[in-house]
Order: C-alpha cells, then structure tokens, then sequence
C-alpha cells in the first residue's frame, strides 16, 4: 500500500473528468434543440418517454464528444483553448476516452430504440459516426470547410427529436437541421477570428488559417445571407407562427448586419479594438440560435391555447 | 495532501488518492442506480400504454409492434400536416 504515494497523484481522474469528456456545454444545446424538436412535433409523446429519449440522444452527443476527445489529444494539447482537457491534461487515458465513448455510444443509440423507436435510434447512430469518424477523423484536419460539413453532425438533434415522436422525416425537421447547419460556419468562423492563433498552431486547417481573414469574413456574411430565407421560411411552416416569424426577421436582419460589419471591417481596425465586433457576432450568434428555436417551443407551447402557430 | 486527522481504528490514515476513488466509485454507483430506475420506469410506461392499446376498442390481442405503429400513424399524420 505505501507504494501509492510514488503514484503521480494529479494523473488520478475524479467523476468530474469523465464527465467533461462527454463536453457538458455541447451536451446542454444536444438537449434543448433535441427537446424542441421533440416538442414541437404533430405527434404527441409520453412525458417520461420524451425524458429518456432527449436523455439518450444527450449521452449520444456526449459519447461522440469522447471520441472526439480520444482522437484529438495531440491537437487539443496544443490549443490554449482545449489543453486543459482531460486526455491532453494527462488524467484521463486516451484508452478510456475511447472506451467511454464506444460504450456510451451503444448504450445510447440501444437505449433510445427501446425507448422510442429505432429510425430515431438509427439516426442518433449515424449522427455519433458523423461526428466522430466523418468529421473529427477526415474533415477537420484536411479541409478548411471541416466546419461547414462537420455542422451537420451538431444539426442531427431536433430532426431526431423529431424522429422520436412521428418516427420519420418531414420538411420541418429538415428546415430546424439548416437553421443550424448553415448557422455553424458563421458562428465558428466568428470564433476563429479571435482565437485564430490557437489552430495555427495546431495545424486545424480552419478557413483563417488556409485563406486568411479577408476570405472568412466574406465567407461569414455568404452564410448569414443564404442562412435568412431558410430561417424565416420555417415561420410558414406548421411548426411556425406570427411569434417565430416576427423573431426570425429580426434576428436575421441583425445576424446579416454583423456580418456586414465584419465583412467591411479593416483587419487593423479589428486587432486595435481586440476584435470587439467579431467577439459581439459570436456571442450574438449564441443568442440567435437559443432565440430561434424558443420562438419555436413559444409556438407549440401556445398552441393548446389557439394562440401559436398559423 | 494526505489526511493528517489521527486514525481512529489504528489503521493508516486515508490516502487523498483513495479518496478520489472513492469519488468516483460513488458517483458511477448512483448513475448506475439511475440508469436501473430510469429502465424501470420505462418498463412501468411501456407496459401501461400497451395495456391502454389492448383496452382500445377495436384491437384485439396484445402486439409488441404497438410503438412501430404509433410511429406509422405518426409519420403519415406528419405526412399530411406537411403536404
């Protein structure tokens, strides 16, 4: 037993380091697009049903959150932003990342068939395989458009909310899927412009990095144009309503308006303000996607009363 | 940072490391537990519905298909309300 005391004592991890590796803050926005998808579907569910399958489609986001963990360690150990992570941190092994993620990603995809139905097991599969092998393996270390085809692996939750309650696909699942998918690059490249240096050096082909600032900020305004009809377009939908299109148009105008300003914006000006702007379109970003799809449960949410929807 | 607190039982006092086991070891115990409860509770869920579906007028038998169905009749009322 004295023979503990030569064990490196730090390299012990806690139950709160296993936890982190499922990215609890990628985890809390898995659960509320998935729950609203769910919510906001023609077909009502049980209660404790909807409980477990948004739970299960959690623990499926935060197994592929492992893997991506186990997978990156070299990168993440080089980012100011990642380094402190588990695995790169030295207290979790990379061995039991994957194993965690491997055993958590069956347990879920298993767990929400029985629970619901098994399209939406099947889909929740697919989208830990997305995020895992498509994305964190291939794309993001070959390509600077990782973020555009990687956003579909962070767009898959509403639709399998939606899955869990009608059991199949339809054009509003598909339209909550863009409002994410096209809302990931602009949000992630607003993030890049700031932390830019972080995947330099970690040799992440981000679209900064490969075609420099000039490009992303175009880039970032392309996508908050061809983001807008497709937002406000899901307001005519029969999950939409007057309250979900007031708050699209003007969450849309104001998103189009960042990147306006960072499209016209001299790199100079951005580096003498610590990129106050591109830090605003960030945060801003947050705001749009929480206040998109919470027009959307206000919606479902009235409905019973004759008030949401059209 | 070893326990300094005299031992009570003449045991050696309680390494920090087993302490963080311990932790560990408990909170796997009580996702474990909830994960036991959690099943249960859907087995009580499942069971009552199908109950309810046997008791429907118009079915006769019980089928373990019932969820398949629901999500048949789901989709194509989904169907409807897009088309």
């Amino acid at each position: 037993m004295s023979d503990l005391s030569a064990l490196d004592h730090n390299r012990d991890a806690g139950f709160g380091d296993y936890l982190a590796l499922l990215k609890p803050r990628v985890m809390s926005l898995v659960v509320f697009t998935a729950a609203v998808g769910l919510l906001v579907a023609p077909v009502g569910v049980h209660p404790y049903v909807a409980f477990t399958a948004i739970l299960f489609i959690a623990l499926g986001g935060g197994a592929s959150g492992a893997l991506n963990m186990w997978y990156d360690a070299d990168i993440d150990a080089v980012m100011r932003r990642t380094k402190s992570r588990p695995v790169p941190a030295g207290r979790v092994a990379p061995s039991e990342a994957l194993g965690l993620g491997l055993a958590l990603s069956g347990i879920s995809v298993v767990m929400l068939g029985l629970a619901a139905n098994w399209f939406a097991a099947a889909f929740l599969a697919f989208t830990i395989f997305f995020y895992a092998v498509v994305y964190t393996m291939w794309l993001k270390r070959s390509t600077p458009q990782n973020i555009v085809i990687g956003g579909a692996a962070g767009a898959f939750p509403p639709m399998i909310g939606w899955a869990v309650a009608t059991g199949g696909i339809s054009v509003e699942s598909v339209l909550m899927f863009l409002l994410i998918f096209l809302w990931t690059p602009p949000h992630f490249w607003a993030l890049a412009l700031f932390m830019n240096s972080d995947y330099t050096e970690a040799k992440v082909p981000m679209l900064t990095v490969t075609h420099g600032r000039r490009a992303t900020r175009a880039h970032i305004l392309a996508y908050t144009l061809i983001l807008a009809p497709f937002a406000v377009a899901t307001g005519f939908t029969s999950i939409g309503g007057p309250i979900y299109l007031v708050t699209s148009v003007v969450l849309n105008a104001m998103f189009i308006a960042g990147g306006w300003t960072l499209w016209r914006r001299p790199e100079a000006a951005a580096e003498a303000d610590k990129y106050k702007a591109e830090k605003q379109v960030f945060r801003f970003s947050l705001l749009y996607l929480f206040l998109h799809f919470g027009a959307l449960l206000a919606e479902a949410a009235l409905r019973p009363w004759g008030l949401g929807g059209w | 940072m070893t326990d300094q607190r005299a031992p009570r039982t003449g045991f050696p006092p309680e390494h920090e490391l087993h302490r963080r086991r311990f932790g560990r070891n408990l909170g796997l115990g009580l996702v474990l537990a909830a994960f036991v409860a959690l099943v249960f509770g859907l087995t009580i869920v499942k069971i009552t519905n199908l109950d309810h579906a046997q008791d429907a007028p118009g079915v006769s038998g019980g089928s373990a298909t019932t969820g398949t169905a629901t999500a048949r009749t789901a989709t194509a009322r989904t169907g409807a309300a897009t088309g």
